[in-house]
């Protein structure tokens, strides 16, 4: 502690999960990601830590690897980008219906199809409304540096253990590839089966003792009355995410008259952008999601009482705006809120970002 | 103190680990730092470029489409990168291989014959520490120390015993930086 370092976010990613005390790792290598799992095998943890990690034979292998570990009460994760994750989707699904902790990880490339290596933010609708099927919710973290590509990867298994449901960490090429100064976490060990049981409670199929009935992990129920109670469980769940864990961090927004909305590496460029509007006179601030499920939408409630509008800057065609018109929706409140992006790995700078503001709202207003 | 820069010229030339001690030095003083490269398609056509900040306070954007300094070490860059110097920045550049060179009359222009020097140094893979001691000569934002602890820092144990060389190269690219052209005031 207290050393800082140069490092990917990648790198920091891998390096923060064998701190943690995650048990296992299984991934498919795709681009901008690779090092993530690159950084893992020649840390060797298997023989420091007792990590776990595999290569898997497809996205698809690695996340029923996932499942299967989760299952048995482990801490485990994988990491993909955009086209991986999409295939990772059904088992996301399976593991969200079978109530069961993890981690996932999509350091996001321009899509649709297999698009770019660059950077993009599209799949926020695939994180944030579901992507596989069914009715179910991940935790989802918006990392906007390399310090919180560390952070967050303790927080995404406790939040993934505490409600017993997937977390991802969406990020994407920018953040993983960059530098940062980095502080790590220090190590903690990894938890034995019964540390889970006393912390999280019995439903791991940690072998049955007599002094409990079998732990069963399954999605699948034949009884429709049955799986409507669970998804009522389910949604419950959901909803107690959206009243405890809801974070962003708020930037120059106290006297803002005009409020950009932006996470990842968009709210960095937007940093810079609302700097270039206040040296112009506009009163800018940034709302900066750190959780896009649940979506900070009382603090955008909030505001929307006393501001004359909201720019949603994306790195895709306009994804987080319906959250955050909801949001203003749920407050009772109308506001103008319009959305600026580059697609397909294009990172919009500060300048046009500050140029869209004007021409959306100021030179309307004049 | 906010120092913004891209560093492109030709992969292999060293542009990636330059921008990776001129960041690890910062980390020595105490500074807030960035380094974004080109991934992917850009560097198969065999340039690279990488983006650095070194500031005294939180970076914002890691990504710059305007920068305070650029270090040019291809024609290809010179041509892509010229423009994007702020006026009033600095733009530095090694002649080698440089057919046209640069004309803006509102930044303020340096060369160092950093190849050529190289070679004659014995050793043609220092050009990126002469080119990084020129930077340090016309910006003097790090101190030597703290440049020698991001050497330390950047380059694994196996290849401590070429930090003297490398510092020797940065000296010598303090010495033979040339100016063209006077930083223009803004």
């Amino acid at each position: 502690m207290g050393e800082y370092r140069l490092m990917k976010g990648n790198e920091v990613l891998a390096e923060a999960a064998i701190r943690c005390g995650c048990d296992g790792y299984f991934g498919y290598p795709i681009t901008p990601q690779s090092e993530i799992m690159e950084t893992l095998m020649e840390r060797q943890p298997w023989s420091e830590t007792g990590m776990v990690v595999l290569q898997a034979e497809s996205e698809v292998a690695a996340i029923n690897m996932v499942y299967g570990a989760a299952g048995s009460g482990k801490k485990v994760m994988t990491t993909s980008s955009s086209p991986g994750v999409s295939l990772m989707s059904e088992g996301i699904s399976y593991i969200a219906g079978a109530e069961l902790p993890c981690l996932i990880v999509n350091v996001q490339r321009g899509g649709p199809g297999l698009g770019t290596i660059q950077p993009s933010q599209a799949d926020y609708f695939q994180a944030v409304k579901g992507g596989g099927h069914g009715d179910y919710k991940m935790i989802v973290l918006a990392p906007s540096s390399v310090q919180e590509m560390n952070d967050f990867v303790d927080l995404a298994f406790e939040l993934a253990f505490k409600y017993r449901n997937p977390a991802m960490i969406l990020t994407d090429g920018a953040i993983g590839q960059m530098m940062e100064k980095v502080e790590l976490s220090e190590f903690k060990k990894r938890w034995t089966d019964e540390e889970v049981t006393d912390k999280w409670g019995s439903w791991a199929t940690t072998g049955k003792p007599v002094s409990r009935s079998r732990n069963v992990i399954t999605s699948l129920e034949m009884d429709s009355l049955k799986m409507e109670a669970n998804n009522k469980r389910f949604q419950e769940k959901y909803r107690q995410m959206e009243a405890n864990e809801q974070r962003f961090e708020a930037i120059q927004c106290e006297d803002a008259e005009y409020i950009l909305v932006a996470f990842g590496t968009s709210a960095r460029v937007c940093e810079k952008a609302v700097e270039i509007a206040r040296v112009k006179g506009l009163k800018v601030g940034l709302l900066r999601p750190v959780t896009l499920f649940p979506f900070p939408k009382t603090v955008i409630g909030e505001l929307a009482g006393n501001v004359k509008g909201f720019l949603s800057v994306e790195m895709n065609a306009g994804q987080m705006i319906e959250d955050i018109k909801h949001a203003i929706y749920d407050a009772g409140l109308h506001r103008k809120v319009e959305h600026f992006g580059r697609m397909g790995g294009i990172i919009p700078s500060p300048g046009e970002v500050v140029e869209a503001l004007e021409q959306k709202f100021i030179q309307e207003d004049i | 103190m906010t120092e913004e820069m891209i560093i492109a010229g030709f992969g292999g030339q060293g542009v990636l680990s330059m921008g990776k001690i001129l960041a690890y030095s910062g980390i020595m003083e105490d500074k807030e730092v960035t380094w974004f490269p080109s991934y992917g398609p850009e560097m198969r056509g065999g340039t690279a470029n990488v983006t650095v900040i070194v500031s005294d306070s939180r970076i914002s954007s890691p990504v710059l489409h305007e920068y305070d300094t650029a270090i040019i070490l291809n024609q290809q860059s010179l041509d892509k990168f010229e423009k994007a110097v702020k006026p009033g920045g600095i733009l530095l550049y090694d002649p080698n291989g440089i057919t046209k060179p640069p004309t803006r009359n509102d930044i303020g222009i340096y060369k160092v014959e950093a190849t050529k020097t190289a070679v004659e140094m014995g050793n043609p893979k220092v050009f990126n520490m002469i080119v990084f001691g020129s930077f340090l000569k016309i910006k003097p934002i790090l101190n030597l120390n703290n440049v020698e602890k991001g050497l330390e820092k950047s380059l694994p144990e196996r290849y401590h015993k070429l930090i003297p060389l490398n510092l020797e190269a940065i000296k010598k690219g303090q010495e033979i930086v040339e100016m063209v052209n006077e930083v223009q005031p803004v």
